[in-house]
């Protein structure tokens, strides 16, 4: 049993472990400019609605609309049809470089509606509270908005990063690797099951970790529960 | 002093105009405990918040020591909620900000310093009787004490005037009568000027001197709290003083 698990080692570590490191650096940028991108979005979309504290019709409606064109996409050909997109934007469109591009594309208008439900949920006689300070539209988004949705958007964040998570594995297609790429190869294509499962069990434990830390940061931040 | 003149404002529904409040004329002198106290949806709450443009009246005026309010826009709407305080049924502080950094809030949107602003809510914080409670958040407080909070909130830009949305009709009978008193504390010790909103007409009997009745969009009584209340003109006056019986 040992010898066998020491052989399986020897033939996919080092496979197991690139695609690893390429998943995580994948989810991990892109996360990242996705919510470069999607958290302005989002506040945007939430201030500019009927009723907001900066309502505009136009503003809303035409955001709006980008955001939905961006979500209705499946991934797997918005990845292929941005490709001449990406060689401009990142220099290539192949590798884990190449598939940053088009995974940002793919997730910045989905962080953009979760900012939106998150911040929607914060208390309109609050914003209406500032609002009577006299806060200008800043400073209600930045000391009122922001920081009374975090919890709520700490817990969003864990949902953008597994659905990018799950996106990286269709990023195999322009040869970026990762763990779902390697499911897919021998698995799939191959047939060598053993692997496939060793890396679907990876990608568990890699989701778990993600929802556990973000779950137990959100719970730990959130002061209307009390410690 | 505050005159407001024929105010009147709409709102657009889908089933045609709504009128919220009609051709309504009231004067609040400096130093009033001013009731406003009508039944649900008579209008009252939308009319205090013309008072600082909360809500954007339709027609009329609201002259604020002199100065028409329903014209101002920009920096200088911003100024003038500056210089009133506002306290709410529901108390809206913020959950994820302590007692402390709730009272300062108003200081730091209007630019304060951290040391000033410290300071002053500290001071506040004493003037409601909270000092103990200065690093607790909201969700760890009582209902009367999250109000003490807004109402220290509400007074940290030193304003001359405050508005007060049904600030006890969350709060238990008690609790109702130790904020009516920090409330006529406050206009007493700081000559707070206080147009106060409810539907009780024991808030009203308790610390208000003058008040106004509204019923269904229209300020139906106004004058001296003894006057109207030992002579009473419309039947939802006597109604809210309990002088009709209740299954008349």
């Amino acid at each position: 049993m040992l010898s066998a698990v020491a052989a399986f080692w020897a033939e996919y570590g080092h496979l197991l472990i690139s695609g690893t490191l390429a998943t995580l650096a994948m989810t991990g940028i892109a996360t990242l400019f996705a919510y470069l991108f999607g958290l302005p979005m989002g506040v945007i979309l939430v201030i500019t609605q009927p009723g907001g504290i900066r309502p505009s019709r136009a503003v809303n409606s035409i955001l709006g609309w980008i955001v939905n064109v961006g979500r209705s996409l499946p991934f797997i050909i918005l990845i292929v049809a941005v490709i001449p997109l990406t060689r401009v934007v990142m220099g290539t469109s192949i590798h884990v470089r190449g598939a940053i591009f088009p995974l940002v594309l793919a997730s910045a208008p989905f962080v953009a509606r979760m900012v939106e439900s998150s911040l929607a949920e914060v208390d309109s006689g609050v914003i209406e509270a500032a609002q009577s300070m006299g806060a200008t539209t800043l400073q209600i988004v930045f000391k009122v908005y922001l920081p009374e949705a975090f919890p709520s958007l700490v817990l969003g964040a864990s949902i953008s990063l597994i659905s990018i998570l799950s996106y990286t594995a269709i990023a195999g297609v322009v040869g970026a690797g990762g763990l779902g790429d390697i499911a897919k190869r021998y698995g799939y294509e191959r047939s060598e099951t053993s692997v496939m499962w060793v890396t679907v069990v990876l990608l568990i434990i890699l989701v778990q970790i993600v929802q556990s830390f973000f779950s137990f940061f959100s719970r730990k931040i959130d002061k209307r529960v009390r410690h | 002093m505050i005159e407001i003149r024929n105010l009147t404002k709409t709102f657009p529904t889908p089933g045609g105009m709504f009128t919220a409040i009609e051709d309504v004329s009231l004067t609040v002198e400096d130093g009033d405990i001013f009731g406003i106290i009508g039944m649900s949806g008579a209008g009252k709450s939308t009319l205090v918040r013309c008072l600082n443009l909360l809500e954007r009246p339709t027609s009329g005026e609201i002259l604020i020591d002199g100065v028409d309010v329903t014209r101002l826009d920009g920096r200088e709407l911003l100024r003038l909620r500056r210089r009133i305080g506002m306290v709410f049924q529901s108390f809206n502080l913020l959950m994820q900000r302590t007692i402390l950094d709730n009272v300062a809030l108003p200081l730091e949107i209007a630019g304060a310093s951290r040391y000033e602003r410290e300071a002053r809510a500290a001071e506040l914080l004493e003037l409601v009787g909270l000092s103990a409670k200065t690093d607790a958040y909201p969700a760890q407080l009582s209902g009367g004490q999250q109000q003490r909070v807004s109402i220290a909130r509400a007074l940290a830009n030193r304003p001359h005037l405050m508005l007060c949305d049904e600030p006890t009709s969350a709060l238990d009978s008690l609790t109702t009568n130790s904020i009516l008193k920090l409330l006529r504390d406050i206009n007493q010790k700081l000559g707070v000027t206080i147009v106060i909103i409810t539907h009780e007409i024991s808030v009203v009997e308790k610390i208000c001197n003058r008040v106004a009745v509204m019923d269904n969009s229209v300020v139906v009584e106004q004058g001296n709290v003894c006057e109207v209340m030992r002579d009473p003109q419309r039947l939802i006056t006597k109604q809210l003083l309990g002088r009709v019986m209740w299954d008349a």
